[in-house]
């Protein structure tokens, strides 16, 4: 908590604000003591005086000085500012609030009498109460709180529907514990920051429409005086002493602008964290394979045989964080040849996700790539992105997103979100792209292609969706399909019409598949291959076949045990994996699963294995370990799990 | 094998015609129950306010030293003297005959003062929308993709920050400020009235600055969001140029996105009217409010903010009704 | 103990109906496992059990006795699916659990008591002072278990506990569930879409299809010899069952 709110003092415009903020208090606290006299006194020689060394600013028609009148009515202007955002704020509390607590037919009742009202402007309901309350410094500050109201109970509203939304409120409701103690324990408490800051830049705001009102003869009346009623008067008098109009004028914005900008550098630090930057990251190196050594006899180009699809060595991806740059895939080597699918298994976290968008390119502005090699069809995809490599990858590489929901643009047809492949890329005309759209939707057996091509993204299922999206990846003709979590969204029988699809695509056309997935059962299920990954590394690569039977490293082997399947014996505890997944941010040395690993000795802490072949097993299966097919001890008793400190 | 690709969703089959006809209709009927219950409201608030004043308005208006019987009179001449549900179907027969009563400084008829006066406001308030559009629209999308994700930290701390401030002042100060620079030292530009072309200069800027800039930076926080978001990534994937990711794909959105906003910020300009009137000697609605509410003129007054609220329900059901003609969704979308 | 019957219950949203007439029991000691597709109603009906969804017809009871929908006594307990939105962010993981304990008792009874349950979903009593931002998603799990005992129910209406969990954690908390259930004789409608899951936990499997209960009975008859074509199709969707099937 605390250290958020240094933070905001820390950046250049949170401390010009703070310290504007704080000018002005003092001022509004000091000015009508210091300078209280002598603003009031009359001087008959000098009216209407122009700037001079004795008034700075000049004087007013009855030759008081313009400076100090406005330096004292700093009190006045700031005090009818507080009280008018204090109504606001406690009426926007009740009204926004109140439909919590009222249920819900009267509590939308009223948010449907907010919704009206907060359609209105401000000043325009402060005219409206100005009338009501009649013109003077209380009928003001009625109309500016009563006018702002809405606009706080609109927020408030949202905010308590947030919280509201969240299951904890639901929780409690279920154990039976009043509406009203609930919004005080459980919502108030996560609405207050953001309610503060605007209640801040909400203070800035009524301090202006104040100055409006009064600037329209409508807010404070004289003998009383506030900047508006300072800036009425100088108006009037502006061809002969401009400063009576320009002094007051400052004073109102440089109040005004220091509680907006004390309030958005508040919401600022405390919504994201500092110090994140790109300028912290690493200069980008290309190719320097340190501690991964590549296997051997899998280097040089020509070992490679010419059915490679794709080509990744001591693949490396820096992303900026808040404690300098981290590195969630740390020398991912791995090819994929024809015809073949490759299943990327691990947790959240592991890196694989960022993995697939690195080898595809996609991770634009996010972090750097660095590897030795990265090629896709013998394209060098670390190489400047030119017009003929978009080509080349728009038609033969395929994305295949995680969310269907979102991975469509929304505001465009389906059919147009196809075709425009077709006309950017295979130079195809609008009629000729959009009949193969449809004949692609057809492709991936979505029923009644020619009427869906005209449907928006929003009126297909999650499950045809995703096939759009891979009928979008048909449009050309792909020699390796990118599927990241492609069907985590989608319930299991759609899931397995997918998998089916990509298999028969895949069988038909020859086509590579890398199937990225948390789910041990998916991959095993589509891949010929399989490659775990833990805390941005493979730590084993191994035939699908192998994967229940044989796996040899023991975080696949509990990742397999861990998850129940229809033949689960139900006698036995299922398999745990006690710890935290490694935080990208701080990767142990040696193995970095050694801290979970019940395998674990001093060797592992200190030295990270290679990706080797074992020396008594199959060359196509790889392992990370330095204790690789031991037998795994007993799963120890029913011990706490230690609280974790989260980074 | 193929009898599991047959999808067992529910919309199923040539759902076009009844997907496309009847989500409009039904657009239609809610928006417009909600046109007209906003529209009730405001009529009937407009009604109250005369009486919703602490005391007697009428003795208010005339002064405390004004005698019975004018007070009287008066009183009997607004009607306040009859039942209130007498005044208040009274008052709806006279909105619907276009008859605002009759303004008790200058004898007029309302409804020609309104009429007399409206045009001049329309036409500030319509041109310093355009303006406000015309500079916020490619001033926020260029931002927003100078400063998406990992780009351009400085700039963007410098375009928040000047917005901030800019944003800040409000238009009647700006309006000083420009009087001073340009009409009073400089002397390039007239300050009051709107009989010249030049004349508009000074009004419609201060006016319009202040929601540009406001509208800009939420574009540009929309387009940041957008570009972020995972169908421009399919559109990256499909390995499009980038004019056509930003132009095609997350302008639409952005912009969509924007407009909900953008409708609040433009009722908020119709009512900035009324300052940055007061401000040029603008012979608007403006001026003529603020003259009334001092003078205690009613029925003037009355009869304007209920013009200025229709003018912002109307902005209101323009911005709904571009929003579902821009997204698709939000023609189904039920609220 | 007593069982929990959920008779012709239908809860409406809108004109749809969310669940449409739903008749199932929960017997005393045994867990129930409720599948389905996202939008089956399952998680509805376990909000209706729980009053956190008005029903439109039909009847919940508990031993006989409707469910309380209000005041403070509340036999049923829920477990949320997400465990990033369910424990409330400002508030210890103690106070959580607290909150829901019946109200009486010292400080220093209440205190115990909070300890005594972390300890029975195995966390350490001295995570008691921690807000939530410091448990991995598992753990939270288990302090939403814990807050579940915590107001001495009869049932626990598990909704979807593990699908937000990595495979790793996911054990555990099956684990645990499976534990208390033995240990403590609790009653349980646990509610998922995956089979594998729900065949692991429950001794009875309910399934789920567009708001109506397609077929119901003991897990091992209903996971061997579906009697319904759609749990059929559901059996066969189990990602894994297929790997012999597809691979040449």
């Amino acid at each position: 908590m605390q250290g958020r709110w240094t933070r905001v003092v820390r950046t250049p415009l949170g401390l010009t604000a703070t310290v504007l903020v704080v000018a002005v208090v003092a001022l509004a606290v000091l000015g009508p003591v210091l300078w209280g006299s002598g603003a009031g006194a009359v001087d008959t020689d000098a009216i209407l005086a122009p700037p001079s060394a004795e008034h700075l600013a000049g004087t007013d028609n009855l030759g008081r000085d313009i400076l100090l009148r406005v330096l004292v009515a700093t009190r006045l202007s700031i005090v009818l500012a507080l009280l008018a955002i204090t109504i606001a704020v406690v009426c926007g509390l009740v009204l926004g609030s109140a439909p919590f607590v009222l249920g819900r037919r009267s509590g939308r009742l009223l948010a449907a009498g907010v919704n009206i009202a907060v359609a209105f402007p401000g000043l325009l309901l402060a005219l409206f109460f100005a009338v009501v309350f009649g013109v003077g410094a209380t009928g003001a500050v009625l109309a500016i709180g009563l006018a702002g109201a809405p606009a706080f109970a609109r927020l408030t509203q949202t905010l308590v529907a947030g919280v509201v939304a969240r299951d904890y409120v639901a929780a409690a409701q279920a154990m039976g514990i009043g509406r009203l103690r609930i919004l005080v324990r459980h919502v108030l408490p996560n609405i207050a920051e953001p309610l503060v800051v605007n209640a801040t830049i909400g203070a800035g705001s009524a301090l202006l429409s104040f100055t409006g009102l009064s600037f329209l003869g409508l807010g404070v009346q004289s003998p009383s005086y506030d900047w508006g009623r300072l800036l009425y008067d100088g108006i009037a008098t502006i061809y002969v002493n401009a400063a009576a109009a320009l002094v007051p004028g400052a004073a109102v914005l440089l109040a005004g602008l220091a509680f907006n900008l004390f309030g958005e550098s508040v919401a600022k630090g405390l919504g994201v964290p500092a110090g994140i930057g790109l300028g912290a990251v690493v200069p980008g190196r290309r190719a320097v394979p340190v501690d991964a050594p590549a296997p051997a006899g899998r280097t040089a180009a020509a070992d490679r045989p010419s059915d490679v699809v794709l080509d990744v060595r001591d693949l490396e991806v820096t992303v900026p964080g808040p404690a300098g740059p981290v590195r969630p895939v740390r020398g991912v080597s791995f090819d994929v040849r024809r015809g073949e699918a490759i299943g990327i298994v691990g947790e959240s976290g592991s890196g694989k996700s960022m993995t697939a968008l690195a080898i595809t390119r996609l991770l634009a502005g996010r972090g750097r790539v660095d590897a030795a090699r990265l090629e896709f069809l013998g394209q060098d995809l670390l190489a400047p992105d030119t017009a003929v490599r978009r080509r080349t990858l728009g038609t033969t590489l395929a994305m295949v997103f995680q969310d269907p929901m979102t991975a469509f643009n929304p505001t465009r047809r389906i059919g147009a979100q196809l075709a425009e492949v077709a006309t950017h890329h295979q130079g195809m005309t609008r009629r000729a792209a959009a009949a193969r759209a449809v004949d692609r939707l057809a492709a991936v057996r979505i029923p009644d292609a020619p009427a869906r091509v005209r449907q928006y993204p929003h009126e297909f299922s999650g499950g045809m969706r995703q096939r759009a999206m891979i009928g979008m990846g048909l449009m050309g003709s792909p020699a390796l399909i990118v599927a990241d979590e492609p069907t985590t969204a989608l319930d299991v029988t759609v899931q397995q019409q997918v998998l089916d699809l990509l298999t028969a695509i895949r069988r038909a056309d020859d086509v590579a598949l890398v199937l990225i997935s948390h789910d041990v059962t998916v991959v095993g299920e589509v891949c010929d291959r399989i490659l775990v990954m833990y805390a941005g590394r493979i730590v084993e690569d191994l035939p699908a076949a192998d994967l229940v039977t044989a796996a040899r490293h023991p975080y696949t082997r509990a990742l397999v045990d861990a998850v129940p399947d229809m033949t689960t014996d139900l006698a036995e505890p299922l398999a745990t994996i006690p710890g935290r997944p490694v935080d990208p941010a701080d990767v142990p040395r040696g193995c970095a699963y050694a801290d979970r690993c019940p395998l674990a000795g001093a060797r592992c802490r200190a030295e990270d294995p290679p990706l080797v072949a074992g020396p008594d097993g199959p060359p196509g299966h790889r392992v990370a370990c330095w204790h690789a097919g031991e037998p795994l001890p007993a799963p120890a008793g029913r011990d706490y799990d230690e609280l974790v400190e989260s980074p | 094998m193929s009898a599991t690709f047959i999808a067992p969703n529910p919309p199923a089959g040539p759902a076009g015609t009844r997907l496309r006809s009847r989500p409009w209709a039904r657009f239609a009927v809610r928006r417009l129950r909600r046109l007209l219950i906003s529209l009730w409201v405001l009529v009937t608030v407009s009604f109250a306010m005369i009486h919703l004043i602490p005391g007697d308005p009428v003795r208010g208006a005339l002064g405390p030293t004004a005698p019975a019987e004018l007070v009287e009179a008066q009183r009997h001449a607004l009607g306040l003297d009859d039942p209130i549900v007498v005044q208040y179907l009274h008052y709806l027969k006279g909105l619907a005959t276009g008859d605002l009563g009759t303004s008790l400084v200058s004898r007029l008829p309302v409804a020609d003062v309104v009429a007399q006066r409206l045009p001049a406001t329309l036409v500030l308030a319509v041109l310093a929308f355009l303006v406000a559009v015309a500079v916020a629209v490619p001033l926020g999308v260029v931002t927003g993709v100078l400063t998406r994700r990992g780009h351009g930290r400085r700039t963007e701390l410098a375009f928040t920050t000047t917005s901030i401030i800019v944003a800040t002042i409000p238009d009647f100060l700006l309006g000083v400020a420009l009087v001073y620079v340009f009409g009073i030292e400089l002397g390039w530009l007239p300050v009051a009235g709107n009989d010249t072309a030049p004349a508009y200069v000074l009004p419609v800027f201060s006016l319009a600055i202040g929601p540009a800039v406001i509208l800009a930076r939420i574009i540009r926080v929309e387009m940041v969001g957008v570009l972020e978001a995972d169908f421009v990534r399919t559109a990256r994937a499909k390995r499009l140029p980038a004019r056509t990711i930003y132009a095609g794909h997350a302008l639409p959105n952005a912009v969509t996105a924007a407009l909900t906003v953008g409708g609040l910020l433009l009722s908020a300009l119709v009512a900035g009217t009324v300052l940055v009137e007061n401000v040029f000697a603008w012979p608007g609605l403006g001026s003529t409010i603020v003259r009334s509410i001092l003078t205690k003129d009613y029925p003037v007054v009355q009869a304007i903010v209920l013009v200025y609220g229709v003018g912002v329900l109307i902005t209101n059901l323009a911005v709904d009704v571009a929003l579902a003609l821009l997204d698709p969704r939000s023609k189904i979308r039920e609220d | 103990m007593s069982e929990l019957r959920f008779d012709d219950v239908t809860v409406r949203y809108g004109r749809t109906a969310a669940v449409d007439g739903v008749s199932l029991a929960v017997p005393p000691g045994a867990v129930v496992g409720l599948v389905g597709e996202s939008g089956s109603g399952k998680s509805t009906l376990a909000r209706a059990a729980v009053g956190l969804a008005p029903i439109a017809g039909g009847r919940i009871t508990l031993g006989g006795v409707p469910v309380p929908a209000r005041g403070r006594s509340r036999p049923l307990q829920m477990v949320f699916q997400d465990p990033y939105s369910s424990l409330d962010p400002r508030m210890t993981v103690g106070a959580s659990v607290a909150e829901a304990m019946p109200p009486g008792g010292s400080r220093a009874d209440r205190r115990a008591e909070v300890e005594r349950l972390l300890e029975l979903v195995h966390l350490n009593p001295a995570c008691a002072g921690a807000v939530p931002a410091r448990l991995s998603g598992g753990q939270r799990q288990r302090v939403a278990l814990a807050r579940a005992l915590a107001a001495r129910p009869r049932v626990i209406v598990a909704d979807e506990i593990t699908s937000a969990l990595d495979v790793s954690v996911q054990g555990a908390v099956l684990n645990l569930v499976r534990e208390l259930q033995r240990e403590l004789g609790l009653s349980m409608l646990f509610i998922s879409h995956n089979l594998a899951v729900v065949r692991y936990v429950a001794s009875h499997v309910a399934v789920m299809r567009r708001g109506r209960l397609v077929e119901q009975g003991p897990a091992a008859r209903v996971l061997t010899e579906p009697g319904h074509e759609y749990t059929r199709e559901l059996l066969a969707a189990v990602p894994g069952r297929t790997t012999r099937r597809s691979r040449p």
